[in-house]
C-alpha cells in the first residue's frame, strides 16, 4: 500500500490566539475526489493551506510524499480580470523557470497548446481573460494548475458564485480530470449543487465531524454538529438532497 | 535670433545635454518601474517614497554619509516598512504610507530648516531641477536603469505571476515576499536617482501616467511594459526641452507633458481606453447554461 500524498496528523491551526482548526486528523490519498464541507469560517480555507504548506500546524503534524506535486486553483474573485494578459499568457505563469529570456520555448508554447486543448478552450488562447465566461475562467485556472503536471489538484471553491450551468461543467470536467488519476480535494459550501455529486466528503468544523461518501455524511446528525442547524435530508435519484428548516416552512406553505 | 536658432539653442549648453539626457534615464526608468507598481494598485507608493527619501537626503550630510548611500537606505528601509505594515492587513498600505512616509518628510523639512542645506536647493528637490546634473548622476541613473532593467528581464515570469496572483505564485515556486521586497529596492533606488531631475512631489506622477496611457492603449502586458518606457523617455525629453524654454522646473513639465499625453489618449479614443485601464468593461458572462446532468458518481 503507498503511503498518502499527504498526511495530516492531529494538526491544529490558528491566527493570533485564536484556533481556526483544531486536532484535525486526514490523509489525502492519490487519486481521491474529495470535497471539504462546511459553514464559513468552519476551517475550510485553512485546511487547503495547511495541505498546501503555505501555513504550518502550530500542533500536531503535516506528513507530505517527498515526490508529490501540488497545484492550486483560487477562487474566481481573488484576481483582476482586467489585468492585461492573455489565455495563453496566464496559463504559461505556472512554468516559472529560471530562464534568463522572458518569452517562451518551442516547447513552453507546445504545452500551452496541449493542456488548453485538453480543456477545450485553446480557441482562446489569444484572447484577453476579461472576455472569458465564468466556465471558462475555471477552465484557464485549471489548465495553468496542470501545466505544472500535478499529482494533486487543491481547490478553493471552484463553484462560488457561479450560474448552474457553470457548475454543472466545472463538475464534469473535475470528474474527467479524476478519471485520468488526477486526485482532487475541494472547498465547498454547495451541499446539494456540487457536495452530493461528489466521491467523498469531509464535513468540517475546526475539526473533521465526519469524512466518508456522501451517504455517510450528507445525514441529519453530521449536517447538524458541523452546520449548527436541524436540516433534513431526502433521497432523489439514489442521491441526498438536503432540505434547511426555512425550505419546509416554504414547502408547508405551499401545500397549505 | 532665427526662430530655428531659438529652438537649437538649448543643445548649444552641455548642462542642458546633460539634463536632457537625465530626463530620457529618469522618464524610462519611471515608465518601466510605474507598470508593476500601478498594476500592483501601489500608485501611492511612489508618492510616499519620495516623500520618505527625501528625509534621508536631510538627514544624510548631518550623519556625515554620502547622500546617496543614506537617502537609498532611508528609502528602502521606509518601503520595507511600508510592505511589511501592509501584509499584516491590521492596517491598509495606504494608511502605512501615510504614516511613515509623511514622517519621514517631515523630519526632513526639520532638520532642512534647522541644519541647513549642504546638497541641492530645496526647490530643487521638491520640483527638480535642470541645472547642475553631474556625470555621477547620469551614471547613478544609467545605473538604476541598468538595474531594473536587468531585474524585470530575469524574472519576468516570476513578477509577472506574483503580480497577477500572488496567492498562487506564492505556492508555484515564487517567493512573493522576495519579488516585493526586489521591487521595493528597485523602487527605491530608481526615485533616489531621479529626484535631483522630476523632485520629491512629482515623482508619482511619472511613475502612473506613462503606466496607466500605456494600459488605456494595450491589453499586453509585454506591450504595456515597452510603451510606458518609451512613453516615459520621450515625456522626460519634451518636458526637459519645455524646462529650459519657459523657465519652469524640469518636474513640472515632464509631468505636464505625460498629463498632456493622458488627455489626448482620452480624447482620441473617446474614453473607451479609460475603461479599458480601469476595468469597467462589462465583464460577459457565458451563454446558454450547460444542460443539466446526473451524478458524477
Amino acid at each position: 500500500m503507498t503511503a498518502p500524498l499527504i498526511a495530516l496528523d492531529n494538526a491544529s491551526f490558528g491566527y493570533d490566539g485564536a484556533a481556526v482548526l483544531s486536532h484535525v486528523t486526514y490523509a489525502v490519498e492519490a487519486g481521491e475526489f474529495t470535497g471539504i464541507v462546511g459553514p464559513s469560517g468552519s476551517g475550510k480555507t485553512s485546511l487547503l493551506k495547511l495541505l498546501l504548506g503555505t501555513v504550518s500546524p502550530q500542533h500536531g503534524m503535516v506528513v507530505r510524499r517527498p515526490d508529490v506535486a501540488m497545484s492550486y486553483v483560487p477562487q474566481l474573485e481573488t484576481v483582476n480580470w482586467n489585468f492585461p494578459v492573455t489565455v495563453a499568457e496566464c496559463v504559461l505563469m505556472s512554468r516559472v523557470s529560471t530562464r534568463l529570456l522572458p518569452w517562451p520555448t518551442q516547447q513552453e508554447r507546445r504545452d500551452v497548446d496541449a493542456v488548453l486543448d485538453r480543456l477545450g478552450i485553446s480557441e482562446l488562447a489569444g484572447r484577453h481573460i476579461r472576455e472569458l465566461s465564468g466556465g471558462q475562467q475555471q477552465r484557464m485556472f485549471i489548465a495553468r494548475a496542470l501545466l505544472r503536471r500535478p499529482q494533486l489538484l487543491l481547490m478553493d471553491e471552484p463553484t462560488s458564485g457561479v450560474d448552474i450551468g457553470t457548475r454543472h461543467e466545472v463538475l464534469h470536467l473535475l470528474d474527467e480530470l479524476h478519471r485520468d488519476g488526477l486526485a482532487i480535494v475541494l472547498t465547498t459550501h454547495d451541499l446539494n449543487g456540487m457536495a452530493a455529486h461528489l466521491p467523498n466528503l469531509v464535513a468540517l468544523n475546526r475539526t473533521v465531524i465526519a469524512h466518508g461518501a456522501p451517504s455517510e455524511v450528507i445525514v441529519p446528525d453530521v449536517l447538524e454538529q458541523t452546520f449548527g442547524a436541524r436540516m433534513e435530508v431526502l433521497q432523489h435519484l439514489g442521491m441526498p438532497v438536503v432540505v434547511d428548516g426555512s425550505d419546509q416552512v416554504r414547502l408547508r406553505t405551499v401545500a397549505g | 535670433m532665427t526662430l530655428w536658432q531659438t529652438l537649437l539653442d538649448p543643445f548649444n549648453y552641455q548642462f542642458f545635454q546633460k539634463g536632457l539626457v537625465a530626463a530620457v534615464i529618469a522618464g524610462a526608468l519611471c515608465g518601466l518601474i510605474g507598470v508593476y507598481v500601478t498594476l500592483r494598485g501601489m500608485s501611492y507608493i511612489g508618492h510616499g517614497l519620495s516623500h520618505a527619501i527625501f528625509g534621508g537626503y536631510a538627514a544624510a550630510p548631518l550623519l556625515g554619509i554620502p547622500v546617496v548611500l543614506g537617502a537609498g537606505a532611508w528609502g528602502l528601509a521606509s518601503a520595507l516598512a511600508i510592505n511589511a505594515v501592509a501584509r499584516t492587513k491590521r492596517i491598509g498600505a495606504d494608511a502605512a504610507i501615510g504614516v511613515v512616509t509623511t514622517a519621514s518628510f517631515a523630519l526632513g523639512v526639520a532638520l532642512l530648516t534647522k541644519f541647513g542645506n549642504k546638497g541641492p536647493s530645496f526647490d530643487a528637490l521638491l520640483f527638480g531641477s535642470i541645472n547642475g546634473v553631474s556625470t555621477s548622476d547620469l551614471l547613478l541613473l544609467a545605473g538604476a536603469l541598468l538595474f531594473a532593467a536587468a531585474v524585470f528581464t530575469v524574472l519576468y515570469r516570476a513578477f509577472l505571476f506574483s503580480t497577477f496572483d500572488p496567492e498562487v505564485a506564492d505556492v508555484s515556486g515564487v517567493s512573493v515576499r522576495r519579488m516585493d521586497a526586489l521591487l521595493m529596492l528597485v523602487l527605491s533606488v530608481s526615485i533616489l536617482a531621479t529626484l535631483k531631475i522630476i523632485g520629491v512631489t512629482l515623482v508619482a506622477a511619472t511613475l502612473v501616467i506613462p503606466a496607466v496611457v500605456a494600459r488605456m492603449l494595450s491589453d499586453s502586458f509585454s506591450r504595456m511594459l515597452w510603451i510606458s518606457t518609451g512613453l516615459g523617455a520621450a515625456a522626460g525629453a519634451v518636458g526637459m526641452y519645455l524646462s529650459f524654454q519657459l523657465e519652469i522646473p524640469s518636474g513640472t513639465t515632464i509631468v505636464l507633458v505625460n498629463a498632456a499625453v493622458f488627455v489626448a489618449v482620452l480624447v482620441v479614443t473617446r474614453g473607451q481606453a479609460l475603461r479599458r485601464a480601469g476595468g469597467l468593461d462589462d465583464h460577459v458572462e457565458s451563454g446558454a447554461p450547460a444542460p443539466l446532468a446526473g451524478a458524477v458518481r
